[in-house]
């Protein structure tokens, strides 16, 4: 009998329909995505069955660390507003800051430094920043800069909102304190960052 | 590369210029393809989180304070190791054995306020019937929020009053304006805890 030669089949798959996929894929998380904005500090948020989704735009983020530092950062939206801000809040505490530092403090979406600190910190460039330790920006009746800066963000946007977001275990005498400060600055209403409670019924 | 050229045999004939393959390997293209989705999944915060309203009052001396009725309210005061503690106040206006209690979901407080809730808010049966009704496409999502509104502050319902030691977290305040929430209790408010309160609350709960 001869031998029966059977072809040899060829190995190379059609790769388009792949590459589709593939780019498909790529297009949706391209223009879904929403890059984090790198946080000072992470925090641990406690969970609510509250559904109310957080706006995108016109926000102050009042971020409070953890007990026993209970440090408070500060942050709000906009390149441009931010640029006000430094603005009015420079000329309060009169300290001057270059177009440089204007700069870099627009493009920051966090921080926690008195105001006295912040130009040592504007200084550092942005990869040391995570390794500085900020004490956080003072909340007490002698020296509230929260307060001010709260205000000052009123003035750059009027439609501004604010959200709170806290620790699990921020003790609350910090809470209260930024709740009064929110108060005194006539901003009644605020928001609470929460999780959504994971087999709320 | 790894291909090995299909079958057919080249028999004689007339010579023609050699067809060139118009395939192109796309390998290194869903390779990068791939790489990229990798690279935006990892930095995509998809979920949004999640927030809850508060509204505070006007902080304003001129404005009168409205004494809230003896028998509608009921005080709670966080504490540490996530406790709570809670009372009501009497006929009399004297202040009744304060109760301590936790944030369990079945024995807790979310116990105490539904049944105190229920005793004072004779609407609240109708909530899950307008909720029905939304989900019927009878009456629209803003409709039902109007109602759920109008039977979550009915006057006499019950009014929380929330005050907080200096022990207690940031967790115990989220826990019961969450409480809040899931009992229908529309009036509540924040207010600052008294020395008696305190006092009250080193009875209740002494120091181990």
């Amino acid at each position: 009998m001869p031998k029966v030669k059977v072809p040899r089949k060829s190995t190379t798959v059609d790769m388009t329909a792949m590459t589709d996929v593939a780019f498909l894929l790529l297009t949706f998380f391209m223009l879904a995505t929403k890059f984090k904005p790198d946080e000072p500090v992470t925090v641990d948020t406690p969970s609510s069955i509250s559904e109310t989704k957080l706006p995108d735009v016109d926000m102050m983020m009042i971020t409070i660390d953890k007990a026993p530092e209970n440090r408070i950062f500060f942050g709000i939206d906009g390149q441009q507003k931010r640029d006000s801000l430094l603005n009015m809040m420079a000329a309060k505490y009169k300290v001057t800051f270059t177009a440089e530092e204007h700069k870099e403090f627009s493009l920051l979406s966090a921080f926690g430094v008195p105001i006295a600190q912040l130009k040592q910190f504007l200084a550092l460039p942005p990869t040391e920043r995570s390794k500085v330790k900020q004490t956080g920006i003072p909340c007490d009746s002698v020296n509230n800069e929260l307060g001010d800066w709260i205000w000052f963000s009123r003035l750059v946007n009027n439609k501004i909102r604010v959200a709170v977001k806290g620790d699990q275990s921020t003790s609350f005498p910090v809470v209260k304190q930024v709740m009064n400060t929110l108060q005194d600055k006539k901003m009644n209403k605020f928001n609470f960052i929460t999780t959504l409670e994971r087999g709320a019924e | 590369m790894a291909e090995i050229e299909g079958g057919g045999k080249h028999k004689g004939g007339k010579k023609r210029g050699k067809k060139l393959s118009t395939r192109v390997d796309f390998t290194p293209m869903v390779d990068l393809g791939f790489l990229l989705i990798t690279f935006f999944m990892l930095t995509t915060s998809m979920n949004k989180p999640q927030v809850m309203d508060i509204n505070m009052p006007i902080k304003d001396k001129t404005i009168p304070t409205q004494p809230v009725a003896a028998s509608q309210a009921i005080t709670v005061i966080l504490t540490k190791d996530d406790k709570v503690v809670y009372y009501f106040i009497n006929q009399q206006g004297e202040p009744e054995a304060p109760i301590i209690t936790d944030f369990d979901p079945r024995k807790g407080i979310r116990n105490t306020l539904i049944t105190e809730n229920a005793k004072r808010n004779k609407y609240l049966d109708s909530i899950p019937v307008y909720k029905k009704q939304m989900t019927d496409g009878i009456i629209d999502r803003p409709t039902y929020k109007a109602h759920l509104s109008a039977i979550k502050n009915y006057e006499k319902g019950l009014i929380v009053v929330i005050k907080a030691t200096d022990e207690s977290r940031y967790k115990n305040l989220i826990d019961i304006l969450d409480e809040m929430l899931i009992c229908n209790i529309g009036r509540y408010a924040i207010v600052d805890i008294s020395d008696k309160e305190k006092e009250m609350v080193k009875i209740a709960q002494p120091t181990n």
